[in-house]
């Protein structure tokens, strides 16, 4: 097969990690551990193409096609519910959507709920299936300090170790999305190249299953 | 006349109606406007529930199509002894998923409605199997028979809400998340096994066919598979079957939809540019016996086919200062005459590229 490739990474130690399997899974590309600012990085012979880009933008990469496959954590994927295929838990990154709010937060039900968080869709989906009537603030960082400054009563965020919160004495109310990295890939794209796709979705699937 | 002068766009749209013609689908032109109960109606038919409204000097509230196939349907004589064969060429309007914003997208399909039998159906898929080949050496028609993804769910004793679940899963081809689901509903091993098959299987309408008799648990099953190998066994006669997968992720609102439906792509453009199927149940919905089939291909994307030829805007630029209106017009007949392209001006715009430069000065 001579088509390259493209894999779309999220920047950061989770990319890092991405990337050591798919090296494992013969996908490998050696001059992506040189220490620059490149963010594109080829091998011809193992016919793949990675680029480095900003977590929340993977999805938009395979949606769009520029990229053929991706990883991506859940929860932008259910933050933007982008038209792609989910291949792969591959098990790693794991976090948890959660509420949190400060440690002596009473939830007053007669009342509207003032919500802080990122993920404006999670928070309106999980709401809206309790049926309460809340207020959203959008914050794009430093979710944790909408409550203690009584800008919100509660945030919807990710938690991993819940030391952030701890340090900002905030509290997790409900934990209620369990959120890891998945494999996705563009639909159309899918097709031209699934030999590709599907010998390393298969060595991805056995390494996540030998974690 | 020079082929090259066309769009893209333009370029398919002649090759498609000149394809359909051949088949005796009639085209069939309508008004740009539609009465806005039509979509409110049937609003999960659309692809998006936005549509752009306005009232009619009558006070009717009237609104841009959307879509074309309900307003074909909507008018059909409901002859269900006999058949229609129509094709549209249509712009329609709708919110682009990106910038959430209306956009005007061109659109060709044809539609087959009445008394829908196995040929129709199989002459419908041969013809969008042909349309992505019009456009595009390389491409994919990706088909799924919702009778045989239903019956498999029906069989798997699933709740309503597991089912919209599963389905949703097996768009993303999410294993995993169908596996949980199952768990989750407490099926034993052979139910789970048949719902991961629904995922797992696709590719090659060829190599598929032969993994299909693993389905076959139960009678009704068994007549859908039947079904599907009907269209794989008729597409491999006509030859049509090298650019054809089963995939059942092609899942579409079984609401509206039952049988085969499908979704075509092309190498290069990264979202699907045909999508179709047999829309039975929409038109019991809207109170007629018929049935109906048929596709539409979107064609705004289409241009990203066909790379700019050059990296020039023309072939010659006449700069022209103070020469007389004969002596520009002499030169510019003889460049065309040679064939070439030509921008005359007195002032030559900064952004204009051209490959061959004349100055014509005055007396």
């Amino acid at each position: 097969m001579s088509k390259m490739l493209n894999v779309a990474l999220p920047k950061g130690r989770l990319g890092e990690k991405v990337y050591d399997m798919f090296e494992k899974a013969g996908f490998s590309c050696p001059s992506i551990k040189e220490n620059n600012r490149k963010l594109i990085f080829e091998n011809q012979e193992a016919g793949v193409r990675y680029f480095w880009v900003k977590p929340s933008d993977v999805a938009i990469y395979v949606e769009r096609g520029a990229a053929d496959i991706g990883v991506a954590g859940k929860d932008i994927l259910l933050e933007y519910n982008p038209d792609v295929y989910e291949l792969l838990d591959l098990n790693i990154g794991k976090c948890n959507m959660a509420v949190a709010a400060k440690a002596d937060f009473v939830d007053d039900r007669s009342k509207t709920l003032k919500v802080a968080t990122k993920f404006t869709n999670i928070a309106k989906a999980y709401y809206s299936a309790q049926g309460r009537d809340i207020d959203i603030i959008h914050l794009n960082g430093s979710i944790e300090l909408a409550p203690i400054l009584a800008l919100s009563d509660v945030i919807v965020d990710i938690v991993e170790t819940g030391a952030t919160l701890k340090e900002n004495n905030l509290v997790v109310v409900e934990k209620f999305k369990d959120i890891s990295a998945r494999l996705i890939a563009n639909k159309a794209n899918f097709s031209f190249k699934s030999e590709q796709i599907e010998k390393l979705q298969k060595s991805l699937k056995e390494q996540t299953e030998n974690l | 006349m020079d082929k090259f002068i066309l769009s893209g766009e333009e370029q398919a749209v002649f090759a498609l109606r000149s394809l359909y013609k051949k088949y005796g689908y009639a085209q069939y032109k309508m008004s740009k406007f539609e009465e806005y109960d039509l979509y409110a109606k049937n609003k999960d038919f659309l692809v998006s529930d936005n549509v752009i409204t306005f009232t009619d000097t009558d006070g009717k509230l009237l609104a841009l199509k959307p879509d074309v196939t309900l307003s074909i349907i909507k008018n059909d004589k409901d002859n269900h002894d006999s058949i229609k064969k129509v094709f549209y060429n249509e712009h329609v309007y709708r919110v682009s998923k990106g910038t959430k914003s209306f956009k005007e997208i061109m659109q060709i399909g044809l539609e087959c409605v009445g008394a829908v039998d196995d040929y129709s159906v199989i002459e419908v898929l041969y013809l969008a199997s042909q349309s992505l080949k019009e456009i595009s050496k390389e491409s994919v028609l990706d088909i799924s028979h919702l009778g045989l993804v239903k019956s498999v769910l029906d069989y798997a004793g699933l709740t309503e809400s597991a089912k919209e679940k599963v389905a949703l899963s097996l768009s993303q081809k999410n294993l995993q998340a169908v596996q949980s689901v199952a768990k989750e509903q407490g099926l034993d091993e052979k139910k789970t096994s048949l719902l991961e098959k629904l995922v797992t299987t696709y590719g090659k309408a060829e190599k598929v066919e032969k993994e299909l008799g693993a389905f076959c648990v139960s009678g009704e099953i068994e007549e859908q598979v039947k079904s599907l190998k009907v269209v794989i066994e008729s597409l491999k006669t006509l030859d049509a079957i090298d650019n054809v997968n089963v995939d059942f992720s092609v899942v579409s609102d079984m609401n509206y939809y039952n049988g085969v439906v499908f979704k075509g792509f092309v190498s290069g453009i990264p979202t699907s540019i045909l999508s179709g199927g047999q829309y039975d149940n929409l038109m019991q919905k809207m109170g007629k016996k018929s049935k109906a089939i048929g596709f539409a291909v979107y064609l705004d994307e289409i241009d990203r086919l066909y790379e700019n030829k050059g990296q020039f805007n023309v072939d010659v630029a006449v700069k022209y200062e103070g020469a007389s209106v004969d002596a520009v017009n002499k030169v510019v007949k003889e460049q065309i005459a040679k064939g070439k392209t030509v921008f005359a001006g007195k002032v030559l715009p900064e952004t204009l590229k051209y490959k061959e430069l004349v100055v014509l000065e005055g007396k």
